[in-house]
């Protein structure tokens, strides 16, 4: 078993590295599904089959689909490509990535066996982040999905074909 | 590991491949009889052998790949299609028992997955094939897939909330008494249709739609290639009925007949009325397709969600 979710974990890690190595935007995707499908199995193992298959029937099912869809409405080409290139220069990347940096060593830390005195706070479960979200924060819930649905209209009446009056 | 668990495993996918290419037979012969005209009946008995004619003569085709293709992802589509469906069948319990992966708790969850990641074989093979008529067959095939999980899955909640669990062994204990299509037609319904979409079959089969996309996602796949993409879609229907069967007709239960008998028979009878459907109705346009999901079939399966939420709050509460 050990060995097991070792592989899972290993290829979800190189899926990850191929996503944001890859030129062709459709392998990009077709990486991150294999991403997102080791993760399944991970969780799998762990006992989590149903996390597993929302994460399958989400993410790897609808969204990854989207997302192949979209790019295929793009149909990218190799003047894009050598644009993507002109954004990607060191001095774009180099402040964000010293940032990540530090918060990547500050979770290293973290679970590091350095930080013991850091470990005493309670997690906090799936069963605690549903009650405060249908409890105490309820309201907020329900604004946030006013916001998403007017969102959605505002999108539809914007890209709609507007039929001219005679 | 024992030994019989092997052969299961190495005997159930050539079963269903078997079983899906003399599906292409009865379909023929079946189109023959209700279009009244003969069918293939020259190749053995009634026509049976003209399955392996086609199958050979598949086989001995030249394998081309476009050289303006993406050749991995070309190569990789029909076979992501064929195995997802495959995949699913793993979970169905075809007899008094449970599926061949045993009886896994999110057993309907597991299929709604594999159908989920099914669309990527019809639009990579699209986007892969590097041409336009295929790219838009890859095309209609996301929205129209995409859009038809959602029907299926939210027609599928009935069942789930009825039978209370989304394990198919304990979704067929539940039909006991009463079969789930008595008090989830409208559900049935939904999940008919949009069991037609997601394979893709005619009448909803856009994605092909020979009169304006040449052969649509597959047109550039020639041999085994493109009769991958043919058994998949044939093992697709299979697994559709026997989805049908299992959420709504009872699964194995019936009387007197061995319970293997009654499941095949009830999947017998869905394919046929499948093949039915392609005889007799013609193909309606996309836009109608999709305006036919969003307006009618999205809000029709959510007041079936909510009238049966509703009366089994009402009956718990008695």
């Amino acid at each position: 078993m050990h060995a097991l979710a070792l592989l899972a974990a290993s290829v979800t890690v190189i899926g990850a590295i191929m996503v944001i190595t890859r030129k062709v935007a459709v392998h990009a995707v077709l990486y991150l599904v294999v991403t997102l499908l080791a993760l399944a199995a991970l969780l799998v193992m762990l006992g989590a089959s149903f996390a597993a298959m929302l994460e399958i029937i989400i993410y790897a099912g609808a969204i990854m689909v989207l997302f192949v869809f979209v790019i295929m409405m793009l149909n990218l080409g190799q003047p894009d490509s050598a644009r993507e290139k002109e954004w990607l220069r060191p001095r774009a990347w180099l402040g964000p990535g010293i940032l990540a940096a530090i918060s990547c060593a500050e979770l290293l830390y973290f679970i590091s066996p350095f930080s013991a005195s850091l470990h005493s706070l309670a997690p906090i479960t799936a069963h605690d982040v549903g009650l405060s979200l249908f409890g105490r924060y309820v309201l907020m819930v329900e604004l946030a999905s006013f916001l998403l649905l007017a969102g959605l209209v505002a999108a539809f009446h914007i890209g709609r074909n507007r039929v001219e009056d005679p | 590991m024992t030994s019989s668990a092997l052969l299961t495993i190495i005997l159930t996918p050539l079963l269903l491949l078997a079983l899906a290419t003399l599906l292409t037979w009865v379909e023929r012969r079946l189109l023959g009889l209700w279009q009244d005209r003969y069918g293939p009946n020259r190749v053995g008995p009634g026509g049976l052998f003209q399955a392996v004619a086609d199958g050979i003569k598949i086989l001995f085709k030249q394998d081309w790949i476009p050289p303006f293709a993406d050749r991995g992802v070309f190569i990789l589509a029909p076979a992501i299609g064929m195995m997802t469906v495959l995949l699913s069948f793993a979970v169905i319990p075809f007899t008094m028992g449970t599926g061949i992966a045993g009886d896994l708790n999110v057993g309907l969850l597991f299929i709604l997955a594999m159908m989920g990641l099914g669309v990527y074989a019809v639009v990579l093979a699209g986007w892969s094939s590097n041409s336009k008529f295929a790219l838009l067959g890859g095309m209609r095939a996301a929205a129209q897939m995409i859009s038809y999980e959602v029907f299926m899955g939210l027609s599928l909640l009935g069942v789930v909330m009825m039978a209370g669990s989304f394990s198919l062994h304990d979704i067929v204990a539940a039909q006991a008494g009463l079969w789930f299509i008595i008090p989830q037609c409208l559900g049935f319904g939904v999940f008919l249709l949009a069991g037609i979409a997601e394979t893709h079959r005619l009448p909803f089969d856009l994605p092909e739609g020979e009169n304006e996309l040449g052969a649509g996602f597959h047109t550039e796949y020639s041999g085994m290639k493109f009769g991958m993409f043919f058994i998949a879609e044939y093992a697709g229907i299979v697994l559709v009925s026997c989805l049908v069967t299992t959420l709504y007709l009872g699964g194995w239960r019936g009387p007197l007949l061995p319970p293997a008998v009654w499941f095949l028979l009830k999947t017998g009878g869905m394919v046929a009325f499948f093949i039915l459907l392609r005889a007799g109705l013609p193909r309606p346009r996309y836009d109608q397709l999709m305006a036919l999901g969003w307006k009618v079939l999205l809000p029709l399966s959510l007041l079936n969600v909510m009238a049966t939420g509703t009366i089994l709050m009402l009956r718990a509460s008695l």
